[in-house]
C-alpha cells in the first residue's frame, strides 16, 4: 500500500491533521463549543469557494475565513445566552454567501468545474501532492505545539473561569487564542475530510475519550489517539474498497468509536465517573 | 444547477411597478408552486424555529437539517422518493439526539458531542450514498443549496399536510412546552412531562426541517429556522406577539428571497439567508439603540480607547 506516493502523502497529512483535531476537539467538547466548531467548518466552505472565485490559492481563503470568523465569534460571544443564536445566524448567512460564490465561480469557469465544490465539501485526501501534505503536516504541528503550550491554563479557564480570572489568568485572551487555533484546525482539516465531515473528527473522538476517562489530560491523549487510529483505519479501508470515499470511512470509524464508548459507559458508570470528576476538579 | 436552469427562462426584469412585477412573478406555474411552497414552509419554520431558539437547540436543529442530505441521497440510491428519505433520516436523528443527549445527567458539552457525532455520521453516509449512486454529481448542489424551480403540486400538498400536523402539535402541547422551555425545573416539579416533551419537540423539529429542506436546500434550512424567531425575539419580548412576528418575518423573507432569485440570476439560498441576516442585524442594532441611545457614541469611544 505504501508503495504508492499518494497513499504516503495521505497518511502523512492525515496523521498530523487527526492529531490536531483530536487535541483541539477535546477542548471544543469540554468548553461546549461544538456548535462554534460546526459553524467554523461551514465557514471554511465559503472561504474555499470565495478564494476559488477570486482566483487565489484555496488555502488562503480557508485560513483567512475560518480564523476571522473564529475571532468574531469570540468577540461577540461574551454572553453565553446570546451565543447559540448569534452563531447560528452568522454562519447560515456565511453559508449563503458560499452559495453565491459557488454560483459566481461556476459562471466564470463556464460551469465546467463542479468538482471544486465537491472537494471543498467532502475533502480529497488521496489527491494531495507531496508539497501539500508536508505543508499540512507542518501547520498541524505548529497548531499542536501552540495548543500544548496553553493546555494547562486553558484547562483551568475551561473548568472554572471565575476562579481563573481571580487568579489573574487572561480568560478572554485564552478563549480567543483557542478559537483561532480551532479556526486553523478547521481550515487545515478541510483538505483531508472536507468541511461537512470535519465535525466527526473534532467532536466524536473527544466525546468518546471524555466518556472513557474523567482525567482531563488522559482524555486529551486518548482523544488524539482515537482520532489518529480512526484516520489510519479509514485510510486503509478506503484504499482496499475504492468505492468508499476516504472521508466517509474515517468519519464512520470515529462515530463508531463514540458509539462504543457510549454503550460501554452505562448509566451506573456515568454516575461513578461524575463523582470522580468532581473530586479531580476540586483537587486542581 | 439553479443558474443553468434559470438562464433557460424568458428574461424577467424588475420594473418596480408592483402590479406588473407580481404578474411576472406569477406568470409561470413553477413560480406559483414555489411561492406557495415557500409560504407554507415559512409559516412552519417561523413557529418551530421560535421554540427552537427559545430552547437554545439551534445546534440540534442544524444537525437535523443536515440529515436531509443522507436522507435524499439514500432514497435516490434505493429508488424511493426523496421526501421519504428526508422524513426517515430527520426523524431518526431527532430520536438519537433526544435519547442520547438528554440522560439523567445532562451536560452541555456531552450533549453537543452526541449531536456533532450524529451530524458527521449522517453526512458521511450521505457522501457514501452519493458515491455509490454514481449518477450525475451535479445534482448534489441542488440537494445542498435548494432548487425552487422544480417544486411540483404533489410536494406543495405534502408540505401543507406536514405543516398542518406541526401546527396541530404546537396547538396541543404549546403551553406546557413553553413552560418546560422557560423553566425546566419548576415545570418538572409541577408534573409536566419534561423529557417526553423535549423528545416530541425534537421530532416535530426534525419533520419541519425535513419539509423545509426541500425548498431551501439542506444547508440553508437553518437560516429560515433561526433568523426570523431570533429577529422577532429581539423586537418584542411578549410571547404571542413575537410568535406571530416570527411567522410574518419568515414569510416576508421567503417572498423577498424568491422574488430576488427570480429577477436576478443567483441562487435562492443566497438571497434568503442574506435577507434574513439583514433583518436580524437591523433588529439587533435598533434594539440596542432604543435601549440605550448613547450606546453608539460610547461604543465608538470604547473602540478608540482599546485601539
Amino acid at each position: 500500500m505504501f508503495d504508492q506516493e499518494f497513499v504516503r502523502n495521505a497518511w502523512l497529512a492525515g496523521t498530523a491533521i487527526a492529531l490536531a483535531c483530536g487535541l483541539v476537539g477535546h477542548f471544543v467538547v469540554l468548553r461546549a463549543q461544538v456548535f462554534a466548531g460546526d459553524a467554523l467548518t461551514h465557514v471554511a466552505f465559503t472561504g474555499a469557494i470565495a478564494a476559488a472565485a477570486a482566483g487565489v490559492d484555496i488555502r488562503i481563503g480557508l485560513f483567512a475565513a475560518t480564523i476571522a470568523v473564529a475571532l468574531a465569534i469570540g468577540a461577540i460571544g461574551d454572553r453565553q445566552a446570546a451565543e447559540d443564536v448569534t452563531i447560528g445566524i452568522v454562519f447560515s448567512w456565511i453559508l449563503g454567501l458560499g452559495v453565491f460564490f459557488l454560483a459566481l465561480f461556476n459562471t466564470s469557469s463556464g460551469g465546467g468545474n463542479g468538482l471544486l465544490g465537491a472537494r471543498a465539501l467532502f475533502g480529497s485526501i488521496f489527491g494531495l501532492s507531496a508539497g501539500d501534505a508536508r505543508l499540512a503536516a507542518a501547520i498541524a504541528i505548529v497548531t499542536i505545539g501552540a495548543l500544548i503550550a496553553i493546555a494547562r491554563p486553558l484547562l483551568f479557564v475551561t473548568v472554572d473561569p471565575e476562579v481563573a480570572a481571580a487568579r489573574g489568568v487572561p480568560v478572554r485572551a485564552l478563549g480567543l487564542l483557542f478559537l483561532a487555533l480551532l479556526g486553523t484546525t478547521a481550515a487545515e482539516a478541510t483538505q483531508a475530510v472536507g468541511t461537512l465531515l470535519l465535525l466527526g473528527l473534532l467532536a466524536a473522538p473527544a466525546g468518546a475519550a471524555q466518556r472513557l476517562t474523567a482525567n482531563p489530560y488522559r482524555a486529551l491523549a486518548l482523544a488524539a489517539g482515537i482520532a489518529v487510529l480512526c484516520t489510519w483505519a479509514g485510510l486503509t479501508l478506503s484504499y482496499l474498497l475504492p468505492q468508499l470515499p476516504p472521508s466517509s470511512a474515517i468519519i464512520a470509524f470515529t462515530c463508531g468509536a463514540y458509539l462504543i464508548a457510549f454503550l460501554v459507559t452505562s448509566e451506573l458508570g456515568s454516575v461513578r465517573r461524575r463523582v470522580a470528576a468532581c473530586g479531580d476538579w476540586n483537587e486542581t | 444547477m439553479t443558474i443553468m436552469s434559470a438562464s433557460l427562462l424568458p428574461v424577467a426584469s424588475l420594473t418596480l411597478d408592483p402590479l406588473s412585477d407580481l404578474m411576472q412573478l406569477t406568470a409561470f406555474p413553477f413560480m406559483v408552486n414555489a411561492l406557495e411552497a415557500g409560504t407554507i414552509v415559512a409559516v412552519m419554520a417561523g413557529v418551530v424555529g421560535w421554540f427552537m431558539v427559545l430552547r437554545r437547540e439551534s445546534f440540534a436543529g442544524h444537525t437535523m437539517s443536515v440529515m436531509a442530505f443522507p436522507g435524499a441521497t439514500g432514497a435516490l440510491l434505493i429508488g424511493l422518493p426523496a421526501a421519504v428519505g428526508y422524513f426517515v433520516f430527520c426523524g431518526a436523528s431527532a430520536l438519537v439526539i433526544g435519547l442520547g443527549g438528554s440522560g439523567a445527567h445532562r451536560h452541555r458539552g456531552e450533549e453537543s458531542a452526541v449531536t456533532g457525532a450524529v451530524q458527521a455520521f449522517g453526512l458521511a453516509c450521505g457522501f457514501l450514498f452519493l458515491g455509490l449512486y454514481q449518477g450525475v454529481l451535479a445534482g448534489y448542489e441542488n440537494l445542498l443549496f435548494g432548487d425552487f424551480l422544480g417544486i411540483t403540486r404533489g410536494q406543495v400538498l405534502l408540505l401543507a399536510v406536514v405543516t398542518l400536523l406541526a401546527l396541530a402539535f404546537f396547538t396541543i402541547v404549546g403551553r406546557p412546552l413553553l413552560f418546560a422551555s422557560v423553566d425546566e425545573q419548576i415545570a418538572r416539579a409541577s408534573g409536566v412531562p419534561v423529557r417526553a416533551l423535549a423528545l416530541a419537540f425534537l421530532l416535530a423539529l426534525g419533520l419541519a426541517v425535513a419539509a423545509t429542506a426541500q425548498i431551501t436546500g439542506v444547508l440553508l434550512v437553518f437560516a429560515l429556522l433561526v433568523a426570523p424567531p431570533a429577529t422577532a425575539q429581539q423586537i418584542t419580548s411578549r410571547i404571542c406577539a413575537s410568535l406571530v412576528l416570527s411567522v410574518v418575518l419568515a414569510v416576508m423573507i421567503t417572498w423577498v428571497g424568491l422574488a430576488l432569485a427570480y429577477f436576478y440570476d443567483y441562487p435562492v439560498g443566497f438571497y434568503i439567508t442574506t435577507v434574513a441576516f439583514a433583518a436580524y442585524v437591523l433588529a439587533r442594532v435598533g434594539r440596542a439603540v432604543i435601549d440605550d441611545p448613547t450606546l453608539i457614541a460610547r461604543r465608538l469611544g470604547l473602540a478608540d480607547a482599546s485601539a
